[in-house]
């Protein structure tokens, strides 16, 4: 490895780091304030112009405050947790294509963290360790509603993960019938939802020229599956169960300063992957109109971003919104969802979407 | 179906109140300190003791408070007037008097009890202290001036508001004797702590006969 490539590498990672942060800050903050205009309040308004602020207040308070060790805690376990909650949600983000690749001076700069041909599956291990660290802090916390939260948890999450993978079994299944072969490279199914499905199917030319290329009007069943899957995957509203405030407190109870703030950090980081990583399989992730020519070179260059961007907030306000609209819950209800709706209606719709595909590929079986 | 229906019926009640909000009508919140909510007529807020309009004390010591109280918050101790020079127009005159607001829950019950109406409420709510000795407040704190003004415990904070102290709250009119609470907007609902400037409610006698004459009475 070369040193301009050693440190493009760098660059890209760092990059992808400090958008990550950035936008966490504004999505505690914005989540605040859209709560509370729904809620016809007020919200925070007093850090900084209309209180963006407010998010860096409140952590400098956490990180100045006293980190308690409560006498029956599980010690290792117990200092470990908060790490496994950060860093599985800071590296699923790095899988995420967050803009076009730029060049500069004859060096291809890729924003995104890592291009990995395994990006789908290493964002589901990843997914799936970070319900580790709620497991380990309830239990490690030696109190019974933290452990009630992370027995909850350990439910919730074996039974979401799999309707969420399947969700993206036929998104991976469809992305390989629209280029040459299968593809798990996060990048690469952004790169094939370029253009507009006029494009793909010429008949309808005029109507579908302005119908971008997204995954999302194929497969806009998996697109809800998936969708509801992130919600309870992030242990979101109206499926908090894990750190229902109201009852059980949550699997942080025992945490405080720094320790609770990095599980803090670590939800909205999630939330924000999660919403970009269904931004990137169904809604054309970084594609859109960049005006290539009719406005200044940096302009399009950065606008993919901004598109990226601007459909991941999307997702991230309906996040919010069903957050201040649907009530928990309750454990049975969660268990139903997920086993007796979600994953019959993910499993059905990847035998019909496998039907399509190879009726398409192959024809009819009878001929 | 019917459960995506009432989904998108919620989202729509959410997501109106939002715009609503961001359009800048219809916000139940206010932003303290910066801005005071109007309080209820009848708030119940810190105490104070009155004073006749001549600078007598209303207050006769007899601790009928203090043993309506229920949260036994209420210490009083009277003492005979010095005949000389009488603090107040009675027998006797409260000598000590003291309220713990610590363990005060604001019921108003002092104020219905007392045969004088030395005791009343005002419209003051902050009052938060830096330790327990601060909130007993004494007889020197509640009783009003001479001149009707009612000290405030800071009255250099930023927070103070001295016209809430001005402000009686309706109970004592609305209670008594009567007990008809249509007072609003009349003379009978008194601004200030103090000497009643009213004409005296009729009597149960009174209204008996009134009523017995076919009169009707709210």
């Amino acid at each position: 490895m070369s040193g301009a490539e050693f440190w493009i590498v760098v660059l890209r990672v760092v990059l992808t780091f400090g958008l990550l942060l950035l936008v966490t800050l504004l999505n505690v903050w914005a989540e605040r304030k859209i709560l509370a205009d729904m809620q016809s309040r007020i919200g925070p308004k007093r850090a900084g112009p209309f209180g963006i602020l407010q998010t860096v207040a409140d952590g400098l308070k956490l990180f100045f405050k006293e980190a308690v060790t409560p006498r029956k805690v599980e010690l290792g376990m117990y200092l470990l947790a908060p790490f496994l909650a950060v860093v599985p949600a800071f590296l699923i983000f790095m899988m995420v294509p967050w803009g076009k690749p730029l060049t500069i001076g004859g060096n291809e700069l890729a924003l995104q963290g890592a291009d990995l041909n395994i990006g789908l599956l290493f964002i589901l291990a990843m997914s799936s360790l970070a319900v580790y660290s709620v497991v380990l802090a309830g239990w490690s916390s030696g109190s019974k509603y933290p452990l009630l939260g992370g027995v909850r948890a350990t439910a919730q999450a074996i039974s979401y993960e799999a309707a969420m993978g399947l969700a993206m079994v036929a998104v991976v299944m469809f992305t390989a019938t629209q280029g040459d072969g299968g593809t798990l490279s996060l990048a690469e199914i952004v790169n094939r939802q370029a253009g507009t499905w006029g494009d793909v199917i010429p008949a309808l030319e005029p109507i579908l020229r302005f119908v971008p290329r997204w995954n999302l009007f194929p497969q806009i069943v998996a697109f809800v599956i998936f969708f509801v899957a992130i919600v309870a995957e992030t242990n979101r509203a109206p499926f908090d169960l894990v750190e229902a405030e109201q009852e059980i407190v949550g699997f942080h109870t025992e945490y405080s300063g720094m320790r609770f703030a990095m599980f803090f950090l670590a939800e909205y980081v999630n939330i924000f992957s999660m919403c970009a990583i269904a931004a990137t399989l169904f809604l054309g992730g970084w594609n859109g109109p960049t005006f290539d020519g009719s406005v200044p070179g940096f302009v399009s260059a950065l606008l993919p971003t901004v598109w990226f961007l601007a459909k991941t907030y999307f997702l991230v306000f309906i996040f919010f919104w069903i957050r201040a609209t649907l009530p928990r819950l309750r454990y049975d209800q969660l268990m139903q969802v997920g086993w007796k709706r979600l994953i019959p209606a993910a499993l059905g719709w990847l035998v019909v979407s496998a039907a399509v595909i190879s009726f398409r590929q192959f024809g009819s079986p009878w001929s | 179906m019917g459960l995506i229906a009432e989904l998108i019926k919620g989202l729509r009640v959410t997501g109106g109140t939002m715009l609503r909000t961001i359009a800048g009508s219809g916000l139940v919140t206010t932003e303290y300190p910066k801005e005071m909510r109007v309080k209820p007529q009848r708030f119940h807020g810190r105490h104070v003791l009155n004073r006749y309009p001549d600078g007598m004390e209303k207050c006769i010591g007899c601790e009928l408070c203090a043993g309506a109280c229920p949260a036994d918050c209420i210490y009083v101790r009277g003492m005979d007037n010095d005949p000389e020079a009488p603090t107040s127009p009675g027998e006797r005159f409260g000598y000590v008097y003291e309220i713990n607001m610590l363990r005060c829950i604001f019921c108003g019950l002092c104020v219905e009890a007392c045969p004088t109406e030395a005791i009343t409420m005002t419209h003051l709510f902050e009052f938060s202290t830096t330790n327990r000795e601060d909130a007993v407040y004494t007889k020197e704190t509640l009783l009003m001036e001479r001149d009707g003004t009612v000290p405030h415990m800071f009255p250099d904070d930023e927070l103070a508001d001295l016209g809430e102290l001005d402000t009686a709250d309706g109970w004592l009119r609305a209670t008594a004797p009567s007990g008809v609470a249509a007072y609003e907007g009349t003379l009978m609902w008194q601004g200030t702590p103090g000497p009643a400037d009213w004409a005296p409610e009729p009597t149960q006698e009174e209204r008996d006969r009134r009523s017995g004459e076919g009169e009707t009475d709210g």
